[in-house]
């Protein structure tokens, strides 16, 4: 349960059940709440975050093995989008990862995933000084999102995917120059018993409370992948067209065999934004045709709110993936013609 | 929850109808969520009960629009496919979806049983 339940009913929200929490969904209505973001700014409540904290001697060196980017020379106060693979190179989880300390981490996992997480990372730890916790229930977590987000905040000095100490409503919080809609925003990292009055004292500085549902469409229209969609264990970060998250350069880490195999032989199907020109949106499952034959599947569809037309991304054939390639989605039985472009679809004016 | 107009009929399927107007209810519309695309049947169009025979697409998800009852399509709301929000903000008027010239006796709920079914 988030410990702002009481606060979203108040707020007259529609509750959705996400990873075995009741979550606000949306408040008046998705639309003008996926506006409201990419105008002004949006109030979230994600605290279905997972939290864990890796601490120790060999937090940095531990997670450059567990993890397929970076750790070590992350400076503390920023931020690292990365991955925990399998041994597969398949994607157990997409995590941000903040330095908080020279021997601190905060790693940050979508709520279903952190249970996996944790085990794995847990796994990993053999012969590391390191402790790894899950944390969730310490932490709350609020995002202001928008451009409209800074002159709320009034953050100081934080760079994008920065993290710094900072103080909402009189309460210690954690603020976090991150987020999932391709705005300008800030994630506040706060304790569960102060989540009502930093919610609180956010709101009046005037972002509009924001739902999960257009949540989904700020990120799709953004190109981020989202877990269960984009992302899986039957993928890897190559093929989700992630490859930059990848430290190729390091020595070892889980899944570099397999992802350096996968990278020499390439012919593996990638992910791919497409757009239609109809008002029916591609959905997920959706196949994908190219020249009769089915070439792939739509993971994410939805009519984009900002750009007025479908979006969707997809995973095609290798050799169906260049941008202006015209390719055929089957929405539940007609033909819709489709080209593919590059991701994003929308980006801010950052 | 929104109130439950007493003059309409209702199906299981959270669709109403008058006089052989029809539409969805506030619960189904509210329930979807944003509506940004709806797809009526042609005009002339032949309809069957419990049949699909049209779609009402939200942000989030596609729903098939069910008929309420057998008959032919004499008119459809031109206002709805330009903006379908409207099923959103007056599902119970300037929402209203297409007319059809019912034949037979649609088995139908009165509102208080559609008003218990959404409790």
């Amino acid at each position: 349960m988030t410990p702002l339940f009481d606060v979203h009913r108040d707020l007259g929200a529609t509750f959705t059940d996400f990873a075995g929490r009741r979550m606000p969904l949306r408040y008046q209505g998705e639309l003008a709440e996926h506006h409201a973001v990419r105008r002004a700014a949006g109030l979230f409540d994600l605290s279905h975050m997972g939290e864990l904290e890796v601490t120790g001697a060999d937090a940095g060196r531990f997670l450059d093995h567990a993890l397929v980017g970076r750790l070590s020379t992350l400076p503390v106060g920023r931020a690292r989008y990365t991955m925990l693979c399998h041994d597969t190179g398949g994607v157990l989880d997409d995590l941000v990862v903040y330095r908080l300390a020279e021997r601190r981490y905060l790693v940050v996992a979508n709520a279903a995933n952190t249970t996996v997480v944790h085990v794995m990372l847990r796994e990993h730890a053999d012969g590391f000084g390191v402790d790894v916790r899950d944390a969730s229930a310490d932490w709350a977590l609020i995002a202001v999102q928008g451009p409209a987000a800074a002159a709320m905040l009034d953050p100081g000095p934080l760079p994008y995917y920065g993290i710094r100490a900072f103080a909402v409503a009189g309460r210690d919080v954690l603020l976090a120059r991150t987020g999932y809609t391709g705005e300008d925003g800030f994630e506040v990292y706060c304790r569960p018993a102060d989540a009502v009055a930093v919610w609180r004292s956010l709101l009046d500085r005037g972002p509009t409370p924001a739902g999960l549902a257009c949540r989904d469409t700020l990120r799709l229209e953004a190109g981020m992948a989202l877990y269960g969609h984009e992302l899986s264990v039957r993928v890897t970060p190559l093929q989700a067209g992630l490859e930059r998250v990848v430290a190729f350069d390091k020595r070892d880490f889980v899944g570099a065999a397999a992802l350096r195999r996968q990278r020499a032989t390439g012919g593996f199907a990638t992910l791919v934004g497409l757009v239609t020109g109809t008002r029916r949106a591609p959905r997920a499952g959706y196949p994908v045709l190219a020249e009769g034959t089915t070439v792939g599947a739509v993971t994410s569809g939805a009519l984009s709110p900002t750009l007025g037309h479908p979006v969707a991304m997809a995973y095609v054939a290798a050799g169906w993936s260049a941008p202006g390639t015209r390719l055929t989605v089957d929405v539940r039985g007609t033909g819709v013609d489709a080209h593919v472009v590059t991701l994003p679809f929308y980006s801010s004016q950052r | 929850m929104s109130a439950i107009p007493p003059h309409l009929s209702y199906t299981r399927d959270h669709e109403w109808l008058l006089d052989g107007v029809v539409g969805i209810t506030a619960f189904a519309a509210s329930s979807l969520g944003d509506i940004v695309y709806v797809q009526l049947p042609d005009v002339g169009a032949a309809v069957t009960a419990g049949v699909p025979c049209g779609e009402i697409e939200s942000t989030k998800s596609v729903s098939d629009l069910v008929a309420p009852a057998d008959g032919v399509v004499v008119e459809v709301n031109p206002l709805v496919a330009a903006e379908p929000g409207l099923l959103n903000e007056d599902p119970y008027e300037r929402g209203w979806l297409f007319r059809i010239s019912v034949s037979g006796t649609p088995d139908l709920l009165d509102a208080s049983a559609y008003a218990a079914l959404v409790g």
